[in-house]
C-alpha cells in the first residue's frame, strides 16, 4: 500500500479550482490591477525621473538628519552614484522596459506580503499559541523549493503576473512574520510593564510602545521580503511573470549566454540598489517623537 | 483617604494553587510545597496598613516576595486570594476598566531599571502617563516640563533618555510617576541600579520631595540602609511572609526574631538608634532648691552613679553635680550647691530624636553623662558613655562595662 500524499493535495487543489473559482477570480482580479498599476506608474514616467527618484532616495535614507554634510555624503554618497549608473547601464542595454516590470512586480509583492504578514506576526507575538502553529508552517513554506507553489498557483490563479505575485508572496511572507514577532516579543519587559502600570490599553501598548521599539527589527524583516521577492523574479516568469526574469528564462530556454547574462546583471544592479535602500530603512538615530 | 489595607493577600505561582494554599494554611514551608505541588509561594497571608502619606518600605532578601507583594497593588500580577483596599475599592476585584483607571489616576509605579521609552524624549516619557490618559499634547508637555523641574532634570527636556545617566534616567522615571498626581507610588528598588554616591542622593531627594507631594509610598528594597532611611515603617519579608511590620527604631531594638536579628546585626546603627531609646527615663536628679550634698552624695550611691543631673522646682535641667565636689562641700559644711555645680555652659543636653553617632562626639573632654530634655528644657532622661559606646559598637551596656574591666593590657 502506498500513502498517497500527492493525490491528496492534488485533489484538494482541483476541488478549490472548480468550487471556489469566484474566490481565486477576485484575488486575481485584485493582484492583476495593484501590479498594472504600479507597471503603469514606473513604465509612464521618463527614464530620467524615475532614476533621480531612487538616486535621491538611495541618498536620503542612509544620510537622514545629516543630508548635506560630509557623513552624509559618505554614508549615502557611494550608493547613490552607484544606483544612477546602474539604471542608466540598464537604460543603455535596452532593459529599461523589463527593469520597470521586475520592479512594479517586486513591490506588488513584498507589499502584499507585508500587508499579510506584518499584521500576522502581531498576532503571533501576543498569543503563545499562535506562535506554536504559525512557526512551522513558517518553516514548511520556506524550506519547500519554491518551484513546487507554481503548480497549483497555475491551477488556480492561470498564467502570467499573478501566479508569479502569489508564489513570491507564500515564499518571501516568512521573514515578515517572524520578524515582526521577533521584534516585539524582543521589546524589554520592564517597558511593557511599565506601560501597562501606568493604564495603557492592549492597543495603546502596541503603538505607543511595542511597534515603536520593534521597528528596527520588522525594517529588517521589510529588507528579507524584498530581496527574497527578488530572487523570484525568474521562477516566477516561469508562469509567465514579465521582467527581467522572463529574459533570463529567455536565454535558458534559448541557450542565448548573451541575453541571460545581461539580464541577470540587470537583476543584480536591482538588487544591489533595493538591498541597500531598504537596509537603511530602518537606521538607528532616527528620532521619533509622539 | 489614600490608607490602603491588605488582608489576608496570598500569590502561589503555578498550576496546583487551590492545593498549595490549603497545604500552606496547614503550616507546610515554601520548600516542600514546591516539592509537592510545583507551585511556588510568592506571598503568603500578608496583612498591612499602609496610612496616608507614609513611605513604608518592604525589605527581605532576594526571593522574598517583595516585588510580587508590590506588583499586587496594581496588579501586575493577580493575588490567588485577599483583599487590597484603597479608597473603600478592593483592587483585587477590579475588572479591567476599573484597573486602568486607578493605574491611570491613582497609582503609579517606579521601576528598578527606569523601564523608559528610549525611543522618546524625557518630557515626552514624563508626560506618557497623560498621554494614555488621552490628555491633549499641550496640557501634558507643560504638567511633564513642571515636573521635570521638580525632580531637578530642567534643561534635559528635550533630549532623548539614552544619552542620560541612570542616575538621571531614574529622575525620568520618577517624574514620569508623579505627573499624573496619583495618591500612591510604588517604587520597586529603584534605586538599587544606581551608584552608591548618587543612589544616597536619591534617597534624600526623595525624603525631601515627599515633603513636598505627600503620596503615600510603597518602597521595596533588600538593602537594610535604605530601608532604615526612607521607612517611616518597615515590613521585613522572608519565605514569602511578613515576619515583622515596625518602625526602623523598634526593628533595630526589638527584632521579631532570629531572622530578623540576623539582618540587623551589621547595620550601622548610630545613624538610627537615638538618645531617647538608649537613655535612662526619669533619671535621679537634684532639686536644687532643696537638696544639699548630703542628699546628692546618698542619690549617688544608691544608683551607683559618680554624676548626677540638677533640676528647678519644675524639673527644668541646670547642669550636673560630682561625687568629690558634694565630698568636698560636705566635709567644709558648704550648702549651696549652685556654687559647685557645672551648669549649661560645660555640660551637654540633647534631644530625644538626636542619633547616637551625633552624641558620640559630646563625649570627648567630658567626663559628666548627657542629659536629654524635651523641648520645653525639662530632664527626661540621662545618657550614659557605656551605652552609647555599646550602640556603636553593637553590643549592651552589661558587655562594654565588662570590656572595660577586663580590656587593655595589664601592666
Ligand atoms: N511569574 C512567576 N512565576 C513563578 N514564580 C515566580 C514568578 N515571579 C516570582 N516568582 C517566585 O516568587 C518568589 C518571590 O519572588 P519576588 O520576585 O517577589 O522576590 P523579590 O523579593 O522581589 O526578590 P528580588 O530581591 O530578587 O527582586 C520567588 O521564589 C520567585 O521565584
Ligand atoms: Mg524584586
Amino acid at each position: 500500500m502506498k500513502l498517497d500524499i500527492g493525490k491528496y493535495v492534488e485533489s484538494g487543489v482541483e476541488w478549490l479550482s472548480a468550487n471556489a473559482s469566484g474566490f481565486f477570480d477576485a484575488i486575481t482580479t485584485g493582484i492583476d490591477a495593484i501590479v498594472s498599476a504600479m507597471q503603469t506608474v514606473f513604465l509612464a514616467s521618463p527614464f530620467w525621473l524615475t532614476i533621480i527618484f531612487f538616486a535621491v532616495l538611495s541618498y536620503y535614507l542612509p544620510a537622514r538628519g545629516r543630508l548635506f554634510t560630509k557623513e552624509g555624503w559618505k554614508a549615502g554618497g557611494g550608493i547613490s552614484i552607484f544606483t544612477v549608473l546602474g539604471l542608466l547601464l540598464l537604460y543603455f542595454m535596452g532593459y529599461w522596459e523589463e527593469t520597470m516590470q521586475t520592479i512594479a512586480l517586486i513591490l506588488a509583492s513584498a507589499l502584499l506580503a507585508l500587508v499579510m504578514g506584518i499584521p500576522l506576526g502581531i498576532y503571533a507575538a501576543r498569543n503563545d499559541r499562535a506562535e506554536t502553529i504559525i512557526r512551522p508552517v513558517l518553516d514548511f513554506m520556506q524550506t519547500m523549493p519554491a518551484f513546487v507553489y507554481l503548480i497549483p498557483a497555475i491551477i488556480l490563479f492561470s498564467v502570467g503576473n499573478v501566479p508569479g505575485v502569489v508564489a513570491t508572496i507564500v515564499f518571501a511572507l516568512p521573514p515578515a512574520v517572524r520578524l515582526t514577532n521577533l521584534g516585539i516579543r524582543n521589546v524589554p519587559a520592564d517597558v511593557v510593564e511599565a506601560s501597562r502600570a501606568f493604564g495603557s490599553t492592549k492597543r495603546q501598548l502596541l503603538f505607543k510602545v511595542q511597534l515603536p521599539l520593534a521597528m528596527p527589527t520588522i525594517l529588517a524583516g521589510v529588507n528579507q521580503v524584498i530581496m527574497l521577492s527578488l530572487s523570484m523574479v525568474v521562477i516566477a516568469s516561469m508562469v509567465g511573470a514579465s521582467g527581467l526574469g522572463q529574459a533570463v528564462y529567455k536565454g535558458i530556454l534559448q541557450a542565448d549566454i548573451g541575453l541571460g547574462f545581461e539580464a541577470g546583471l540587470g537583476i543584480v544592479v536591482l538588487a544591489i540598489i533595493l538591498d541597500r535602500i531598504t537596509q537603511n530603512l530602518g537606521l538607528e538615530g532616527v528620532k521619533t517623537k509622539e | 483617604m489614600g490608607d490602603i489595607h491588605v488582608k489576608n493577600l496570598n500569590v502561589i505561582f503555578g498550576k496546583r494553587k487551590k492545593e498549595a494554599l490549603r497545604l500552606l494554611n496547614q503550616g507546610e514551608s515554601k520548600a516542600s510545597i514546591l516539592e509537592k505541588t510545583g507551585c511556588t509561594v510568592g506571598v503568603y497571608d500578608a496583612n498591612l496598613e499602609i496610612k496616608q502619606g507614609e513611605i513604608f518600605v518592604v525589605m527581605g532578601l532576594s526571593g522574598s516576595g517583595k516585588s510580587t507583594l508590590l506588583r499586587c497593588f496594581n496588579r501586575l500580577i493577580d493575588p490567588t486570594s485577599g483583599s487590597i483596599v484603597l479608597d473603600d475599592k478592593d483592587i483585587v476585584q477590579c475588572n479591567e476598566a476599573e484597573l486602568r483607571e486607578i493605574r491611570r489616576k491613582k497609582m503609579t509605579m517606579v521601576f528598578q531599571h527606569f523601564g523608559l521609552l528610549p525611543h522618546r524624549t524625557v518630557s515626552s516619557n514624563v508626560g506618557f502617563g497623560l498621554e494614555i490618559q488621552g490628555i491633549d499634547y499641550e496640557t501634558r508637555r507643560k504638567k511633564a516640563y513642571e515636573t521635570i523641574e521638580t525632580v531637578g532634570l530642567k534643561g534635559y527636556e528635550e533630549q532623548m533618555t539614552g544619552q542620560l545617566s541612570g542616575g538621571m534616567q531614574q529622575r525620568v522615571g520618577l517624574a514620569r510617576a508623579l505627573a499624573t498626581d496619583p495618591e500612591v507610588l510604588l517604587m520597586d528598588e529603584a534605586f538599587s541600579a544606581l551608584d552608591p554616591l548618587i543612589r544616597n542622593n536619591m534617597q534624600d531627594e526623595l525624603i525631601l520631595l515627599q515633603e513636598k507631594v505627600n503620596k503615600t509610598i510603597l518602597f521595596i528594597t533588600h538593602d537594610l540602609d535604605e530601608a532604615l532611611k526612607l521607612g517611616d515603617r518597615i515590613a521585613i519579608m522572608k519565605d514569602g511572609k511578613i515576619v515583622q511590620i515596625d518602625t526602623p527604631e523598634n526593628i533595630l531594638t526589638n527584632p521579631a526574631d532570629d531572622y530578623v536579628k540576623a539582618f540587623v546585626e551589621n547595620v550601622d546603627r548610630g545613624e538610627i538608634i537615638t538618645a531617647g531609646s538608649i537613655m535612662f527615663e526619669n533619671p535621679a536628679s537634684i532639686r536644687i532648691d532643696h537638696d544639699g550634698p548630703k542628699v546628692a552624695l546618698r542619690k549617688m550611691r544608691k544608683v551607683g552613679v559618680t554624676s548626677l543631673p540638677v533640676v528647678d522646682n519644675k524639673n527644668n535641667f541646670l547642669g550636673f553635680v560630682k561625687d568629690e565636689e558634694m565630698a568636698y562641700m560636705e566635709e567644709n559644711n558648704l550648702d549651696k550647691i549652685s556654687e559647685y555645680m557645672h551648669s549649661k555652659e560645660e555640660v551637654r543636653a540633647v534631644n530625644p530624636d538626636t542619633p547616637v553617632a551625633d552624641l558620640l562626639p559630646l563625649f570627648l573632654d567630658n567626663i559628666y553623662n548627657i542629659a536629654v530634655i524635651d523641648n520645653d528644657k525639662k530632664l527626661i532622661g540621662v545618657v550614659v558613655h557605656s551605652s552609647v559606646i555599646g550602640e556603636m559598637i553593637g553590643t549592651n551596656r552589661e558587655k562594654v562595662v565588662q570590656l572595660k574591666e577586663e580590656g587593655g593590657l595589664a601592666l
